[in-house]
């Protein structure tokens, strides 16, 4: 790796997040397992938000360049209108209107 | 080195806060006034609140060598009830002129709701009357592109706001390019679970350039860090970028947006 503070290459990226970045995938596969261990799974993987995590984990995986961007808009409302009424409405962080 | 925090609920932490801040840099803070976790009962709890923000709060900030400004407004949140919101806006002008607040904000959308676009458009309009500097919360997670869209076609649509006196908050990867591209300001906010790390942020200033940026941590009453700027200069650092980079991007930018204030001096 080249030395602290210094100008850094890809290689040295790597060095610096692998291991951080190993962990969080780990977490994701759990996550993902935690799901599959407790009862009610199928509705819990029927759920639009479940859907979607699949969804950006391929956006991820099968995107060349700007994945994170990409990330961003597949979990976004695309919708152009103002909504009648925030009474009662939250954030899901991601777009319900999706599994429609 | 020197940071300034330029979005920070300063209400909401600790003594320990503001002198863990002060020793380890930051001694300029601004601070929005936003939602509070609940809805309040009414508008006399929003001229508590402003009170607390224009004398209670730089008071106690000042006790640890902390230079604390705010920023004035009705949070999209709250902005559903348009008897609350024509209430509060009355009261405003009463703050409004007070030495530290710097101008409206945080103002914004939430869920992208025709009475939060209502409320905006007049709090713009109030703004753009005084010629005083705007905030702009933009909606959270799946809601952020749609709001952040419509929050700068409604401030196109008021031409006496100029751009670059108006910083677009809680911008993220899809929204930055279309932020800079209408001249406006953008603000990043560091979360530690829910919105950006200090790795993205600098991800983001190595895509985007650090022209127009501020870094925040919009620490407050929910999982948030106080320190967390100064975590992503260490971040920064530590990816080889220079002191002077990020003295610009921590220190620089922050006091350059806010210092088109009159009343904005950093420490």
């Amino acid at each position: 790796m080249s030395a602290p503070y210094g100008p850094m290459r890809a290689i040295d990226i790597l060095d610096l997040y692998f291991i951080e970045n190993r962990s969080r995938i780990m977490d994701i596969a759990s996550f993902l397992d935690r799901i599959d261990r407790y009862e009610g799974a199928d509705e819990a993987k029927a759920d639009f938000r479940y859907q979607a995590f699949l969804q950006i984990l391929d956006i991820t995986r099968d995107t060349p360049r700007d994945r994170a961007k990409a990330v961003q808009v597949a979990l976004s409302d695309p919708t152009t209108e103002p909504l009648d009424s925030a009474l009662g409405m939250k954030a899901y962080g991601a777009w319900k209107g999706a599994a429609k | 080195m020197k940071a300034i925090d330029p979005h920070i609920h300063m209400i909401s932490r600790t003594t320990d806060d503001y002198m863990r801040m002060t020793i380890s840099g930051i001694h300029t803070v601004a601070e929005p006034a936003f939602w509070a976790g609940f809805d309040r009962a009414s508008a006399d709890c929003f001229r508590d609140y402003f009170h607390q923000l224009t004398v209670v709060e730089p008071a106690r900030a000042a006790r640890f060598g902390i230079k604390h400004y705010c920023w004035l407004g009705l949070n999209s949140k709250e902005s559903e009830n348009l008897t609350l919101a024509d209430e509060v806006l009355a009261i405003i002008p009463e703050f409004i002129d007070r030495p530290n607040v710097l101008g409206f904000g945080e103002i914004g959308l939430n869920k992208n709701s025709k009475n939060e676009m209502a409320v905006l458009e007049r709090q713009l309009a109030m703004a753009a009357a005084r010629n005083d500097l705007v905030l702009v919360h933009t909606p959270h997670l799946e809601d952020k592109l749609k709001g952040t869209r419509m929050i700068m076609d409604m401030i196109r649509n008021e031409p006496r706001l100029d751009p670059s006196r108006v910083l677009i908050d809680h911008a993220e990867e899809h929204t930055i390019a279309e932020i800079k591209d209408r001249g406006f300001w953008f603000g990043m906010t560091l979360y530690p679970n829910s919105k950006g790390s200090p790795e993205r942020a600098i991800d983001a200033v190595e895509i985007y350039g650090s022209e127009r940026l501020c870094i925040n941590s919009s620490g407050d009453w929910s999982v948030s860090d106080p320190l967390s700027i100064l975590k992503c200069a260490n971040e920064m650092r530590r990816r080889g970028h220079g002191e002077a980079a990020v003295n610009q991007v921590f220190y620089e930018n922050p006091k350059s947006f806010m210092g088109q204030c009159p009343k904005f001096v950093a420490n």
